[in-house]
């Protein structure tokens, strides 16, 4: 019998235990190549899906032109006529419907799309629209952040504004933002203000219910500690809660700006079309749909760029917070820009008797 | 209650009352020294829709300048229900706490407090925890910075001024709140099972840590605990707490000789201060724990008994 120990093995699925660093970035790679990789499937392998036929030459049937797309079963009906008749008969290649873009196509469109010019002079390049977005976004999240962030923490500090404010708050997050579209486009126009507005709507109240939930959840000992060493009230307020609460602060808007995101789309619908949706609304209509792929993914990419940035400004913001393992994504990042051993060594540094 | 004890003890073994002539001596100019603590009758109930609960009932006890007085008491007894109303986060439902002649009304900087609990500013760094009460209290940083630094030397971190709490080991964290309360120059320090969380060992270094402190700082320290061996080594003097309602048993003079150190931990006044002490707070219960009932084991094995 062998005696040596057996060699210690990972698995690979362990409940709640931590994956060691290359198999992470492994993983985090994957959860990104598997989605590309179903799409390229379902794009270029013919007997997958599908069910259309992209005509070549048209041969004798009448109706068909080169590059039409026509459904299998007609296809195959024209040219069993068309055979049967002795006519020519048409040939294609087996295709997706429009709306479903192959990878390539909509790499190029990502590519093409900056470069592009509108179709009239009087629409907004590409990255005018984009940035235009940005800025609805800003303002909106910017406003109710200025209003939400003091209200929640007040919320969560005093149990007198919690009753005060909370109830009311808590119905009226159930309203949905996009409701107040035409309300917010006779009070304010049809520009920007309404957009604004709905965004506001949309975080302001999740925001102040996210932050007071935040402040509750600090440490009671440590305002104890506080008053024992003589903090008054304000001292309490300003030197011990908002600077304890601040790192799950910096989380909550992070979360948060991500839901401002879900609704822009809906908010740049409101009175005149612009930015990413009018964009993206424009070249659907084109029937441009390698383009309208491209725009829905840089909004994925703008979205998770600003949280990955924000999220590694944070750990240079919060030096205090041990040094945890946090999303893999930032980490895999970080690693590429090869700051990870200065990053990771912080917790470590320090552990005397 | 002191005669009912001691016919528990044999009589030929010494007894907690025998002081040493050095000792009764300390007692008697400890006595001379102004009362700086006074808890005057203090009761503390709770209510709850199970009814009342008594936490602490007639509590009257006195603490005299530069005193180390140590509670005790198995859980329940409202030791800790006691030190916080000290601290004024607790008020009580009668009676009242006078430091210095002036009644106790919510926490103040004249009444320091340890928790059992790491209550370290995660965000500060070690000096700017210890200067946490002086920037309250309006000192300038620059001012507080100095002399944050001096109690941090005296607890023997100075070269971790600038670590975060994440950063320091159990027993260093539990310095740094000790620097923390002293650098207020508080009239007394509280502190609520402080060391609890330690491991065996810390906990042990932390103690001296402490009575050299105390030895170099006039301070008076109430201390909460449920270790007797901590209770003895540490005090002057030990107010036993009974549980339901939480009252005092019986105040004890600590006839260890200082200064202390661990050979004492078998000396006879050591033995019999604790011996008096179990029967004290364990001496209602049973001896042994109550038994449990029985399974039935597929191989009895005759070793485990």
């Amino acid at each position: 019998m062998d005696t040596r120990p057996p060699r210690q093995r990972a698995e690979w699925l362990q409940i709640g235990k931590e994956v060691p660093p290359n198999r992470r970035s492994l993983l985090v790679t994957l959860s990104f190549i598997l989605p590309l990789l179903a799409w390229s499937i379902v794009s270029y392998v013919p007997f997958i899906w599908h069910p259309l036929v992209k005509v070549e030459s048209p041969g004798s049937v009448s109706y068909f032109e080169q590059g039409m797309l026509v459904e299998r079963d007609t296809f195959a009906d024209e040219n069993r006529t068309a055979r049967a008749e002795a006519r020519a008969p048409a040939t294609g290649s087996l295709a997706n419907p429009v709306y479903l873009p192959a990878p390539h196509e909509v790499a190029r469109a990502l590519y093409v799309a900056f470069k592009t010019p509108p179709r009239l002079p009087s629409e907004p390049w590409l990255h005018q629209s984009l940035w235009h977005s940005i800025q609805v976004i800003f303002w909106g999240f910017a406003i109710s952040s200025v209003i939400g962030v003091p209200l929640g923490i007040l919320c969560g500090a005093f149990p007198f504004f919690s009753k005060l404010s909370e109830p009311f708050l808590e119905f009226f997050r159930y309203l949905p933002a996009p409701a107040f579209g035409a309300l917010a486009v006779a009070v304010l126009g049809i520009y920007d203000g309404p957009k604004i507005a709905i965004i506001f709507i949309g975080t302001f109240f999740q925001q102040v219910l996210v932050v007071a939930n935040t402040t509750r959840k600090l440490d009671p000992s440590l305002l104890e500690a506080a008053q024992t060493l003589g903090a008054t009230r304000a001292q309490l307020l300003f030197k011990v809660v908002v600077p304890g609460i601040i790192v799950d602060l910096y989380t909550d808007m992070r979360i948060l700006l991500g839901w401002a995101w879900t609704y822009l789309i809906v908010a740049e619908l409101i009175g005149t079309m612009s930015g990413i949706s009018y964009f993206i609304s424009q070249q659907a209509r084109y029937r441009n749909y390698q383009n309208v792929f491209a725009a829905i993914f840089i909004i994925g990419f703008i979205g998770l760029g600003c949280d990955v940035l924000l999220a590694m400004a944070g750990a240079k913001l919060f030096p205090w917070r041990a040094a945890k393992r946090g999303p893999s994504l930032r980490a895999l990042v970080r690693r590429l820009l090869g700051g990870s051993s200065k990053i990771d060594s912080k917790g470590t540094t320090t552990q005397p008797a | 209650m002191i005669a009912a004890a001691q016919l528990l003890e044999s009589p030929q073994s010494p007894s907690h009352l025998d002081q040493a002539p050095p000792v009764r001596e300390r007692f008697q100019r400890l006595y001379q020294r102004p009362v700086l603590l006074e808890i005057d009758d203090l009761g503390r109930q709770f209510h709850s829709e199970q009814g009342t609960n008594t936490a602490l009932e007639r509590i009257s006890f006195r603490a005299h300048r530069r005193e180390l007085v140590c509670f005790i008491g198995a859980s329940g007894c409202g030791k800790s229900t006691l030190i916080r109303i000290v601290a004024g986060l607790d008020s009580p439902t009668s009676g009242a706490v006078r430091l210095d002649g002036h009644e106790v009304r919510g926490p103040g900087r004249d009444r320091g407090m340890v928790f059992q609990g790491y209550t370290l500013f995660p965000w500060r760094t070690v000096l700017e925890n210890v200067t946490f009460g002086l920037e309250v209290g309006g000192e300038s940083r620059l001012q507080a910075a100095n002399r944050a630094r001096e109690w941090i030397e005296l607890v023997g971190l100075s070269r971790f001024a600038n670590a975060y709490p994440h950063q320091l080991s159990g027993g260093m964290k539990q310095r740094v709140a000790i620097a923390r309360a002293l650098a207020n120059n508080p009239r007394i320090l509280l502190m609520d099972e402080p060391f609890g969380a330690l491991d065996a060992q810390t906990r042990a270094q932390m103690q001296s840590y402490l009575l050299q402190i105390w030895r170099q700082v006039d301070i008076t320290i109430l201390f909460v605990t449920h270790d007797l061996d901590e209770a003895i080594y540490l005090a002057d003097r030990i107010v036993v707490l009974g549980p339901n309602p939480g009252r005092i048993l019986e105040i004890i003079e600590v006839p260890v000789p200082r200064p202390r150190d661990a050979s004492q931990f078998s000396s006879d006044a050591f033995f019999a201060t604790k011996r008096h002490l179990e029967s004290l707070i364990h001496g209602q219960r049973t001896a042994t724990a109550e038994a449990l009932p029985r399974f039935k084991h597929e191989h009895p094995d005759s070793d485990v008994q």
